[in-house]
């Protein structure tokens, strides 16, 4: 894979008030690439895919150190917004979460804010390709103005999905997106994310090895803060070269 | 084999039989709890409602008067600023004369003198005729039917709250009189009837019950609550906001917090005479106006809208939050377009809850002086609403109940009719919000 680096990570530190959550942790991460992070719980990888869009920001006690690069700018620079780097970085939660509105409405909502639509059939637009992209359009077309909150778990995560890929992000983080969904919706989800790779760089947080190991092209194993091993998905999966990795694949850790 | 372990689930055990007993009795206890305040809730409002209606209706005396131009216009030139000189005063001979001729033209007896017959009416019946003689001169020299208030004495007899036994002591109504209303109210010429001036009019003097209304009042209570709810609400909402999703978590916010709900359980007179300190004494704003009441019980009311301000922001989940920050809405967007929607119903149920609580308020304007006979005219703007001295409807209250004549005991209970049905509409509107707005998700 001869694929650039999207986003560097340069000996990132998290501190939770005292709580030294991810200890110099060094990444590169590739565009149209998903790059799994695994580990057990508590290992700090979800903290840090939310640096990534700095949702830690929201955290009082949440303090980072180190740099995060996305296309060679450091994202912690005080030039920096932040909305307007979580509108570069998108975001799918471990629980799918709707807005209390409209399935229109929860597509059209970020492209609104950003202004990317310059009248209504503009807007339409966005939203079918969003909802296209999010592979539930055939479900929904004919209740764009039912409520999202209405829709099954897994349709919910998909229109999460759909919601976030609305706003034309580069780099799309989800936050064990299928945890809350049976096998089948999980399964649409993962096909799904197997698409996104075509346009985004895709990072997604996983407790299922079996779904790492599905989707993902690299595998970051995380243990207590550390970055352990980061590698091609196969060969982590195969042949592991720490031994806290190995013992985490095979189930004997974790 | 283990006969001795076998336990019949038959049967109940003596562990089982006294935890059945203890939960019996438990819930026996709350029949009796709740049994006790339907009790108490039926008691009073079987009580307000038999001892209130009765404001409700006022005993009135149709009587034609003659308006005798020797009287009222020596001149005969109907020059206003000459029948302006006539005080009511000069009014009263021509009651008089009315009685004469209704007992002359009709078969009543009595041998009464025509100025204690006259004596039924409401002293404000002078007021009425001139009112209505400088309204319209030409009136002058015709025979008018008039429906005057008659005397509080005898609205209570009629009400059966004056008996002939108990006005024994009673310098302001006789025996004879009695008889005489007995006539009249077979004649039909003295007859109940509903009293749409108790609701609209303005409080009254001492001497005459009769007259006294509860209108002004409430333009007064109209008028606090307007500005309440002007300034509690865009304060309120501000500050639990800011507090909640804004400010940094530390000391000083702890600081913040805590005498919110310290000042939610100040007495209310403690605010009363800080508004006295400051609103008037300090800021002379003038005494007794509803401005100032205003003000007042918006300091009362603000930490109850932002306790439940906050209270109803921190029920949205977070997952709301992080959704729109995920799609790049700013803070502030994510609170406008997501959390402050969902947190809605509650803020508004909080408001009008806080609204109904202020209404009821009385001791805080006990000490700025909306308490008393103050206006005798509504307010015609909303500059006066605001300046001028009113009263509010439980300081109305408070000063009927305090006064000596017991027809004004009826008032008060009149009162708190209309002060149950604004607070019970209130309550009953802040239900259907919350129904109407909550959203589910």
């Amino acid at each position: 894979m001869a694929n650039t680096s999207k986003i560097s990570a340069r000996n990132v530190q998290v501190y939770y008030g005292d709580n030294h959550a991810i200890k110099d942790v060094n990444v590169e991460i590739e565009d149209k690439t998903v790059t799994a992070f695994i580990g057990p719980s508590g290992c700090g990888k979800s903290t840090f895919l939310r640096c990534i869009n700095r949702m830690n920001d929201t955290i009082d006690i949440a303090r980072m150190e180190g740099q995060i690069l996305i296309d060679d700018e450091d994202i912690n620079d005080p030039k920096v917004d932040p909305v307007q780097l979580r509108a570069k970085v998108g975001m799918v939660f471990q629980k799918p979460n709707p807005f209390p509105k409209s399935i229109y409405d929860n597509v059209a909502y970020g492209p609104r804010i950003h202004g990317m639509a310059r009248n209504k059939s503009e807007l339409d637009e966005i939203v079918e390709r969003a909802l296209r992209r999010g592979a539930i359009w055939d479900e929904v077309k004919d209740r764009l103005a039912a409520p999202g909150t209405g829709l099954s778990g897994g349709q919910q995560q998909r229109l999460c999905i759909a919601r976030a890929i609305a706003t034309e992000p580069e780099v799309l983080l989800m936050d064990e997106p299928c945890s809350a969904l049976d096998p089948i919706a999980t399964a649409q989800v993962e096909e799904l994310i197997d698409e996104l790779r075509q346009s985004y760089s895709v990072v997604i947080v996983t407790h299922s090895m079996q779904q790492a190991a599905r989707v993902s092209q690299r595998t970051a194993f995380f243990h207590l803060g550390h970055l352990v091993e980061f590698g091609d998905t196969d060969k982590i999966f195969t042949t592991p070269e720490d031994p806290r990795t190995e013992s985490y694949i095979t189930g004997r850790i974790g | 084999m283990t006969d001795t372990a076998h336990i019949s689930l038959l049967k109940q055990d003596a562990r089982t039989v006294k935890r059945n007993r203890a939960e019996a009795r438990f819930k026996a206890y709350g029949l009796i709890a709740i049994g006790l305040g339907v009790v108490m809730l039926v008691i009073l409002l079987t009580t307000i409602i038999s001892r209130g209606t009765g404001a409700f209706q006022q005993t009135f005396l149709t009587l034609e008067v003659t308006l005798d131009e020797a009287r009222l216009d020596k001149t005969g030139n109907r020059d206003p600023a000459e029948i302006r000189k006539v005080s009511t005063f000069g009014y009263k001979p021509l009651l008089n004369d009315a009685f004469e001729t209704l007992v002359a033209t009709t078969a009543l007896q009595s041998d009464m003198a025509p100025k204690d017959m006259s004596a039924l009416l409401s002293k404000g019946a002078e007021a009425q005729m001139r009112d209505a003689v400088l309204a319209d001169p030409s009136l002058i020299g015709q025979t008018v039917e008039f429906n005057f208030l008659a005397s509080g004495r005898v609205d209570g007899y009629l009400k059966d709250r004056v008996s002939r036994e108990s006005i024994a002591n009673d310098k302001n109504i006789s025996v004879e009189q009695l008889d005489l209303v007995d006539q009249l109210v077979d004649a039909g010429v003295i007859e109940k009837r509903l009293n749409a001036s108790f609701i609209t009019g303005a409080d009254s003097s001492d001497a005459r019950p009769e007259a006294a209304g509860f209108g002004v009042s409430m333009v007064g209570s109209l008028t606090m609550m307007l500005v309440v709810l002007a300034l509690a609400l865009p304060i309120g909402v501000a500050a639990s906001i800011y507090l909640e999703e804004f400010a940094p978590k530390n000391w000083i916010t702890d600081i913040i917090e805590v005498n919110i709900s310290n000042l939610a359980a100040v007495p209310s007179i403690v605010f009363g005479i800080l508004g006295l300190a400051v609103f008037i004494n300090y800021m002379h704003l003038p005494n007794s106006a509803p401005l100032v009441g205003g003000l007042v019980l918006t300091l009362m009311t603000l930490p109850t809208i932002i306790i439940s301000t906050r209270a109803s922001l921190k029920s949205v989940p977070p997952s709301i939050r992080d959704a729109a920050l995920g799609v790049g809405a700013s803070k502030m967007q994510s609170v406008f377009h997501h959390v402050l929607p969902l947190a809605a119903p509650g803020i508004l149920t909080g408001t009008i809850i806080g609204l109904a609580q202020a209404l009821g308020e009385t001791a805080p304007l006990l000490l700025i002086g909306m308490v008393g006979f103050i206006a005798s005219n509504g307010p015609e703007t909303i500059n006066e609403a605001l300046l001028s001295p009113n009263s509010a409807m439980p300081a109305q209250i408070y000063e009927w109940a305090k006064r000596s004549d017991p027809a004004f005991y009826e008032r008060a209970w009149g009162g708190i009719i209309i002060l149950l049905v604004f607070l019970i509409s209130m309550n009953f509107l802040a239900v259907m919000l919350r129904r109407r707005f909550e959203r589910r998700w």
